[in-house]
């Protein structure tokens, strides 16, 4: 078992979320006490602390924060920061661009289907 | 209750070795609390207070306090990453205050660089335990590629410029020329940072620190002791601590806890940044420096990048002398962390036995200030402000 699949297994309240996501819906978390969006996904709001806590799809929208390009790894990648049209900021990676065209302040969308190990697919983002 | 002159640092002490392949962790621990120790003028049977971060073997303070045969009865082993050090005088001046203890030891030691633990792209010690591990890991994320996107996000919003963060190893390299121990001595320019490896943008390998094996201690205890013993008298005047994060998605990669832990310590002291004549400054990269000398107010927030330029840094040419022992990007950096050295600089500023080529003049009040943790995703951040009496 991935360490990935044993971090997942140790956190049934955001179970829901990988396997949605596995099926090609993005969903984040909100809270009806105080109706914001939150990341990570939480059971208790971080915002208002109230446990009125639910999954609701989201636009899989957003915009670059901001990002890094990972140059000595094995296979340079894009890190970033995103900030989604709901107003969370995530940490992700934005697949399928050339490194040039990354820049704060572009349009991203979520990219469906990046499997990653253990059949467990990622939140990542590609240009807009 | 306030800490502001309940406490003293009177012994401090850093490992001269950068590379210790037969040294074990203990010993490391053992040689830097003996030195501190001995430095002043107190034997181990003097200590009842003992704190550690994380990087001494086994739990908490356990292994250590038997292997040095300690008799304690105040112990300490709060980790926030490499500012835990400055955090734990904090500490140890409350015990000392609140009477639960006399003889505070604190001690870091590490030896990454022999045990071959990777650099650059070093993983943090996380556990798939913690609530963040698959928001984050599973990404690549890694120590340098988070600080590279806070330097990223600065750069964006304030228009600091390579040269600018290049200007802080610059520095460095213009006060570890001057310290025998140090690991790289050899002057730098603003062209070699740039000049040297793209490792993730915009940072190059030389806005990185070192890895380096050693460690250091320090030794705190109250007015009356230290007025017995017989080195140069370092007053804590003031210390603050605060924890940094996500926010719940709120993030903003522009600041620091150093913007809290700094205002507290300054209030405490009853001084301002204008008052600090030497600053040690937690050096993990060259951005690190940059968001912490205006999260502590020594200039305003986005200007940071202007005031490091042009040799701001260093002693006797700038204003602001920062990290005179070479710091994390030149001297050392134990464990991939940095903490205590940052206060032995700045005890040695305030008694007057830094290298005499940096050694500032009439430095009678200086300052220690750590983020330990990621800059870009949750972190600790210690301030410590000392006076020489």
């Amino acid at each position: 078992m991935s360490v990935l699949r044993e971090a997942l297994d140790h956190q049934p309240e955001t179970k829901a979320f990988w396997s949605e996501l596995a099926e090609g819906r993005f969903k984040l978390r909100h809270c009806r006490a105080c109706e914001r969006a939150h990341w990570y996904p939480r059971a208790i709001c971080p915002h208002c602390a109230s446990p009125e806590t639910e999954w609701r799809p989201a636009s899989g929208q957003g915009t670059i924060y901001s990002y890094s390009i990972a140059r000595t790894a094995a296979q340079p990648f894009a890190i970033a920061y995103v900030t989604l049209a709901e107003g969370p900021t995530m940490m992700t990676n934005i697949v399928g661009s050339d490194f040039a065209e990354i820049a704060i302040g572009k349009p991203v969308e979520i990219a469906f289907g990046h499997q990653v190990e253990d059949g467990i697919t990622l939140p990542v983002f590609r240009l807009a | 209750m306030s800490i502001n002159g309940q406490a003293y640092i009177v012994g401090a002490y850093e490992h001269p070795l950068r590379k210790a392949p037969d040294k074990s962790l203990a010993q490391l621990h053992a040689e830097v609390a003996l030195g501190a120790l001995a430095d002043a003028g107190l034997s181990k049977d003097d200590v009842d207070g003992y704190f550690c971060g994380g990087d001494v073997p086994g739990t908490g303070p356990f292994s250590m306090v038997d292997y040095l045969n300690l008799k304690v009865r105040h112990a300490d082993s709060t980790n926030i990453g490499g500012a835990s050090y400055i955090l734990h005088v904090n500490h140890a001046a409350q015990a000392i205050a609140a009477g639960k203890c006399d003889v505070a030891l604190v001690t870091l030691a590490g030896r990454p660089r022999s045990e071959g633990v990777p650099k650059g792209g070093l993983k943090r010690a996380d556990s798939p335990v913690q609530p963040d591990y698959a928001w984050e890991t599973p990404f690549g994320m890694t120590i340098l590629n988070v600080y590279a996107m806070c330097a990223m996000r600065h750069m964006h919003e304030f228009g600091t410029t390579p040269e600018q963060l290049a200007w802080v190893k610059v520095a460095a390299s213009h006060h570890a020329q001057h310290n025998p121990n140090a690991m790289l001595r050899d002057l730098v320019t603003v062209d070699d940072v740039l000049n040297s490896t793209l490792v993730a943008d915009p940072l190059h390998k030389l806005d990185c620190c070192i890895v380096s094996d050693g460690g250091g201690a320090v030794i705190v205890t109250r007015p009356e002791i230290a007025r017995q013993l017989k080195r140069p008298l370092v007053k804590i005047r003031g210390a603050g601590e605060a924890v940094k994060h996500t926010a719940g998605g709120a993030i903003d990669l522009t600041y620091s806890a150093g913007r809290f832990s700094g205002a507290a310590a300054f209030a405490e002291a009853g001084l301002t940044p204008a008052d600090v004549k030497y600053a040690s400054v937690y050096d993990s990269f060259t951005i690190t420096v940059i968001v912490q000398l205006e999260d502590l107010g020594f200039c305003a927030k986005g200007e940071g990048g202007r005031f490091v330029a042009d040799g701001n840094l260093i002693a006797g040419v700038g204003r602001l002398p920062v990290n005179t022992d070479g710091g994390g990007l030149c001297n050392n950096h134990p464990f991939n962390r940095g903490g205590i050295t940052k206060i032995i600089e700045a005890v040695r500023q305030l008694r007057g036995e830094a290298h005499p080529a940096v050694q500032v003049a009439n430095c009678d009040i200086a300052l220690a200030h750590g983020t330990g943790g990621m800059l870009g995703t949750r972190h600790g951040g210690a301030t410590l402000i000392m006076e020489r009496e």
